[in-house]
């Protein structure tokens, strides 16, 4: 049998090395390089260990910036997008013309380059010179006065990145929520309705708790892919993001790691471990929290 | 072909590996197939039927024993070195292949140097469907295909090689009442045609009285007895063959010998003069038993079903392994079926005894009693 | 009487109901409206001709005078074509790669018996959890190290392997009785053989779906195509319309960058109408964006 136990690694290696080489050698590498205090990356030196990166990214202003802006978008959109997502999938289970056709549309952001429409968004928002641009357009029809949303004020901008990111999250969590909706047995619903409940009853205590688990994986998954937000930022506010004071904890590790602020992995690898273990304690705590709520 | 099986075993390790240790599936196997033969493998689920055939055919290895073909040792050989055609229960047909795909696939295997030209490869496809007489079904899918069309699929894909022996498992399982009368005289028809070897494995003692020219039965990776059926079905070996083969079944009775005679509870049932005094197992054929007034077992009579050629008495008795006796006797016979009790006498050919602890036949000249059985007190 | 309430009461709750239908289309239009708006802003701003634009101090909803002046310039004046053809090598020969590497790891996790098979396939999800940030700093030291920056190699190799794509196509691979394997070996077919020509034609539909998402992955990559390159030869249709963003026609030549962003969403948006039902599929199955 020797032969035939060789023969699946043989089939694995490709994967092996793949895998190895790119993710399992650098996962290590990251908490040493973390430790690794004063590393040139020129010379590839450093003088010590311990647990200096840590402490000068907590204590650089920056990150604080980056950490506070990734915690807003995280806190406004994930319930948010997950509520509006909520409603219009039931909706959507709850019509049959035209059903596909909204179906295709809404799935659209998916598949499109955040970077290209994250530029039309740009365009949309901001107020320049020559043009106040489209939403202020909008602003002004219902009698508002016009803001830069794009280089103006802090909660413009904040504005604008979360309903950009609400925008390109929004088509999975409704593909998700509708097939959940469609997989619910129709004859809860037929019980119910001889039961004499009406609908708002048959959703909160039929609906609701059989694609609760559903919706419990889109807060987890919501939480996790908002953490970790970056290239929406970037299509809007542009690759100076600290400058702009728009930075989040991704893009402040690639910032450290290359570009005009570059040069620093030591610093990039201990802020990505101080977000992998905020985004470990959040799944947790949300973990924990959904095991209570179903035992109670 | 002869197919010689040298002291095969086959064990695996447990698989509940707490208890660890190993599990015999096959025991101690020695059986020669001879060329041409049809033989059906017959046992339970789990005598290790399927084990035997698996290993004939090379996806399983004996853990001990030989296996030759003709002359040559095949033990060590894979599968596709030994030329041997399978038909598996499912057919395992390949799904996204047309029928004539699927038959060609084997052909297509072979390395470069041993490889036919493809219209050569079309031809032996094609001829080896019409020998299984699907040959208008050659583009369709096996999808698009009833039970036992994919059947005769399979066959024609285990044929097209020439294999020297073809092994069938379970081939009719799968099949509907109907389709599988006429699938076995076509497995029988189609066996004597190509004259190739072939091993079947069945659970269905029918099937495999029905078309075999010799079968073998098994119990717990044992040979229980091989040979032709009728004589199988005759002399049973032991009360396992005995109760395998024959539907409805025999009817097994608790007895005990006392000085050459056999006693059903009272009732002396028989006339043994060789056999030993003490406990002892009767089998009954459902054929075997006469109704008439005068016979030594008295039983309650529960039902009398009449079925045109022949009638089922079905009967109580204490002593029987079951309580209820089913017997079949011809139309004509005469008996009252009103009476609340039928005294019966037994056919010593197809009456047999059996040692009531192991189970082995006992081989006696046993005469029939008449007259009431009670007669002796 | 009660059967009057009752026709009155039937009325109303029918045209309560009738209420609500409306309302339903009238939120689903919205949304629907919501999605489409950047689209349609993108194809129109950029049939407006530079002058047009900028001489809109109010944005029109219109183009009085369509031009494809833009799209000209879009490949003109800045290497759109060539982020182009580089987006094309780079997702073709990444989305090769990977479902080799992914076809023959699920074969061995499904198919073949060997030391360690389990052990080795709960550490391969467990790489599931861990997160491209945490892990993209050293690929980062390593393809400098290896001097692969700036080339494709360099691109490619990082972005081969999904896990969670091996996982999907081993539970396909599993679905495939095992009696179909023990025929093909009587039919004389190897390992190989039975995985290229009885798997993976069976298996077509979820392989076609990895290829899909993992084709809209590719195309839309940027983090680490930003990483790795500096050199506009080099460059993704991601870094490039960034780049056109901030250097490219001049900060004010909106309806040419329009065009261009028109041009690299266009393959993804005919894939997902060609490929609708397989995308979406796919996606409701575990793909996650980001």
């Amino acid at each position: 049998m020797p032969s035939r136990s060789l023969k699946g690694w043989l089939y694995l290696i490709p994967a092996i090395a793949f895998l190895g080489v790119f993710v399992v050698y650098p996962l290590f590498d990251v908490f040493v390089y973390s430790f690794e205090e004063g590393y040139n990356s020129a010379s590839q030196t450093f003088y010590g260990t311990g647990i200096y990166n840590y402490s000068y990214v907590l204590r650089d202003p920056y990150f604080m910036q980056a950490l506070k802006n990734t915690f807003i978008l995280v806190i406004v959109t994930v319930p948010l997008s997950t509520a509006i997502a909520l409603l219009i999938s039931v909706a959507l289970s709850s019509i049959k013309k035209l059903q596909e056709l909204f179906q295709t549309v809404y799935f659209l952001p998916y598949v499109t380059n955040t970077l290209a429409v994250g530029l039309v968004f740009m365009i949309l928002f901001q107020k320049t010179p020559y043009t106040e641009g489209f939403v202020n357009q909008l602003i002004h029809l219902f009698g508002g006065p016009s803001v830069d949303f794009i280089d103006g004020p802090y909660w413009a901008k904040m504005t604008v990145m979360c309903i950009y990111t609400i925008w390109i999250v929004m088509p999975f969590k409704i593909l998700v929520l509708t097939s959940a909706l469609a997989s619910v047995n129709p004859d809860y619903y037929k019980a119910a309705k001889v039961d004499g409940a009406n609908e708002w009853r048959i959703f909160t205590r039929i609906t609701l708790p059989v694609i609760s688990p559903m919706i419990f994986y889109l807060i987890i998954t919501g939480f996790i892919g908002a953490f970790k937000a970056y290239s929406d930022v970037v299509a809007i506010f542009g690759t100076n993001l600290n400058s702009a004071g728009m930075n989040t904890i991704v893009g402040y590790v690639y910032d450290m790691l290359y570009g005009n602020g570059g040069g620093y992995p030591s610093y990039a690898s201990a802020a990505a471990l101080i977000l992998f273990a905020i985004v470990l304690t959040i799944t947790t705590i949300n973990l924990l929290v959904r095991r209570k709520g179903v035992s109670a | 072909m002869k197919i010689v099986l040298e002291h095969i075993t086959k064990r695996y390790p447990n698989r509940d590996k707490k208890r660890g240790g190993e599990v015999v599936a096959v025991d101690d196997f020695h059986l020669t197939i001879p060329d041409g033969k049809l033989i059906g493998l017959l046992g339970p689920s789990g005598c290790g039927k399927s084990t035997t055939l698996n290993m004939i055919c090379g996806l399983e290895s004996p853990t001990e024993g030989h296996i030759y073909f003709g002359e040559e040792d095949v033990t060590d050989l894979s599968p596709e070195l030994r030329g041997v055609g399978m038909v598996f229960q499912s057919y395992a047909l390949y799904p996204h292949m047309t029928v004539r795909q699927n038959i060609m696939f084997p052909l297509e295997n072979r390395k470069k140097d041993e490889r036919l030209p493809k219209e050569e490869m079309l031809r032996k496809a094609e001829e080896a469907a019409r020998l299984v007489q699907i040959e208008n079904l050659l583009d369709r899918k096996p999808s698009e295909m009833s039970g036992g069309q994919q059947q005769r699929v399979a066959i024609a894909r285990a044929l097209v090689k020439e294999p020297r022996v073809l092994l069938l498992d379970e081939p009719l399982s799968n099949l509907d009442a109907r389709l599988r009368l006429s699938t076995r005289e076509e497995i029988r028809r189609i066996q004597r045609e190509t004259g190739i070897t072939t091993v079947f494995v069945t659970h269905d003692q029918e099937e495999a009285m029905s078309i075999s020219d010799e079968i073998v039965v098994m119990e717990a990776g044992i040979i229980r007895q091989k040979g032709h059926p009728q004589d199988i079905y005759d002399e049973p070996a032991n009360l396992f063959v005995a109760k395998f083969l024959g539907t409805p079944p025999i009817n097994v009775f608790e007895a005990r010998a006392e000085a050459g005679r056999v006693y059903i509870g009272d009732a002396c049932v028989m006339r043994a003069p060789d056999v030993a005094d003490g406990p002892l197992t009767v089998g009954v054929r459902p054929e075997g038993f006469v109704p008439c007034a005068d016979g030594p077992l008295a039983c309650e009579l529960v039902a009398v079903e009449r079925m045109g050629r022949d009638t089922s008495i079905v009967a109580r008795h204490r002593a029987h392994e079951r309580g209820q006796i089913r017997t079949i006797v011809g139309s004509d016979v005469r008996f009252d079926a009103t009476a609340d009790e039928v005294r019966f006498s037994f056919k010593p050919a197809k009456t047999h005894l059996f040692d009531a602890a192991t189970g082995e036949r006992i081989h006696a000249d046993a005469t029939p009693v008449t007259g009431n059985g009670a007669a002796h007190a | 009487m009660s059967a009057e309430t009752n026709q009155l009461e039937e009325r109303a709750y029918t045209r309560s109901r009738r209420i609500r239908t409306v309302l339903t289309y009238v939120l689903l239009t919205l949304w629907g409206l919501i999605v489409l708006f950047p689209f349609y802003w993108m194809v129109l701003t950029s049939i407006k001709s530079y002058g047009s634009y900028n001489a809109e101090y109010v944005p029109q909803f219109y183009a009085a005078e369509p031009t494809m002046q833009n799209y000209v310039d879009a490949f003109t004046a800045v290497p759109l074509a060539r982020y182009f053809l580089n987006t094309v090598i780079f997702t073709s020969v990444t989305t090769a790669l990977a479902l080799v590497v992914i076809v023959l790891a699920a074969f061995a996790f499904s198919r073949l018996e060997f030391r360690g098979k389990n052990l080795l396939f709960t550490a391969f999800l467990s790489l599931m959890m861990i997160p491209n940030e945490l892990v993209i700093i050293t690929n980062f030291v390593t393809i400098t190290d290896w001097g692969l920056r700036n080339t494709f190699l360099g691109l490619i190799l990082p972005s081969v392997t999904s896990v969670f794509y091996i996982y999907l196509l081993k539970e396909s691979f599993d679905q495939i009785p095992d009696e179909l394997y023990r025929a093909a070996k009587v039919d004389g077919a190897s390992d190989f053989t039975y995985l290229m020509r009885v798997m993976v034609p069976i298996c077509r539909p979820t392989i076609v779906t990895v290829l899909l998402l993992k084709v809209i992955e590719c195309w839309n990559s940027y983090v680490w195509p930003r990483l790795i390159t500096d050199d506009q030869l080099y460059f993704l249709v991601s870094n490039g319309i960034q780049e056109i963003r901030e250097n490219g026609f001049g900060r004010e030549n909106i309806p040419a960058m329009m065009a261009a962003v028109v041009v690299i969403s266009i393959p993804l948006i005919v894939l997902f109408l060609i490929f609708r039902k397989k995308i979406m599929e796919g996606v409701s199955q575990g793909g996650v964006k980001g």
